[in-house]
């Protein structure tokens, strides 16, 4: 599927995961943010960049890893990823939705 | 009524290992896709929330088909422990969480837990034994109103 964000044409999935992260930039992750009514600020990107990283490193995601990043404990992940912290994260990151259970 | 489930509402009543881990994933999956979760622990479930049990839940050996061997066998002494050795490795490979750990986790995910005033008396538990995550102490009365809005699912396991 295609999608046109922040004056860009992306590939992105049925539930609008990108599919191509070559293609994701800041100003695309920050509209994302805002569909979910997300407004980033530097906590908010710090998070980002760790799951960039993270993915990047071939590591799975999972909300026991949140809380042994060192960067956010789990109580603020809630409160700046409000409705399914990892899953609207990963979003706003432009990598894959995260396919483990816990 | 919505076609969403909008809260999970769990009473895990067993202190099998198996039995808290699926209140636990299934309540924690929940959160993690916006649905609010609550857990109220009864009867044996209570093992779960006590700070000295809950780290040392066994699998059941013993009356539990899926172990595949004879029941006698299944009661020798040391099966239970092999068992729940096994099954912590297994777990601890797919990185599941130790039970207070996850307790900790489904607190700072906004779960509820909650302990069956009921079971808490009959078992002569003191607050001071059961975790600090813990929300409080309700009644069944209590629990069922918090099932206050359209979409609530209550879990009995």
């Amino acid at each position: 599927m295609k999608k046109v964000i922040a004056q860009t044409e992306i590939d992105v999935n049925e539930e609008g995961y990108l599919t191509d992260f070559s293609q994701w930039t800041k100003e695309i992750g920050t509209e994302i943010a805002k569909e979910h009514n997300i407004e980033m600020t530097d906590s908010h990107w710090q998070v980002i960049d760790w799951i960039q990283e993270k993915v990047n490193e071939g590591v799975a995601l999972s909300i026991r890893g949140i809380k042994k990043s060192g960067v956010i404990d789990i109580k603020q992940f809630y409160a700046l990823f409000p409705g399914g912290p990892l899953k609207v994260s990963t979003k706003i990151a432009g990598v894959p939705k995260p396919k483990s259970c816990i | 009524m919505g076609t969403k489930v909008k809260k999970m509402m769990f009473i895990l009543s067993k202190a099998n290992i198996d039995n808290a881990y699926a209140a636990f994933i299934m309540a924690n999956g929940a959160r993690m896709e916006g649905i609010e979760a609550e857990i109220f622990f009864t009867f044996f479930g209570l093992e779960a929330i006590q700070k000295k049990k809950m780290d040392h839940l066994h699998v059941a050996t013993v009356g539990n088909p899926a172990m595949h061997m004879p029941t006698m066998i299944g009661g020798l002494p040391g099966m239970e422990a092999l068992a729940t050795k096994m099954m912590k490795k297994e777990m601890e490979k797919l990185d599941m969480p130790p039970v207070s750990e996850f307790i900790e986790i489904l607190s700072d995910s906004g779960c509820k837990l909650w302990a069956c005033k009921l079971a808490y008396e009959m078992f002569h538990l003191k607050e001071e034994d059961l975790v600090d995550e813990l929300d409080g102490i309700l009644t069944v009365g209590d629990f069922y109103n918090r099932a206050d809005q359209d979409g609530c699912q209550i879990v009995f396991i």
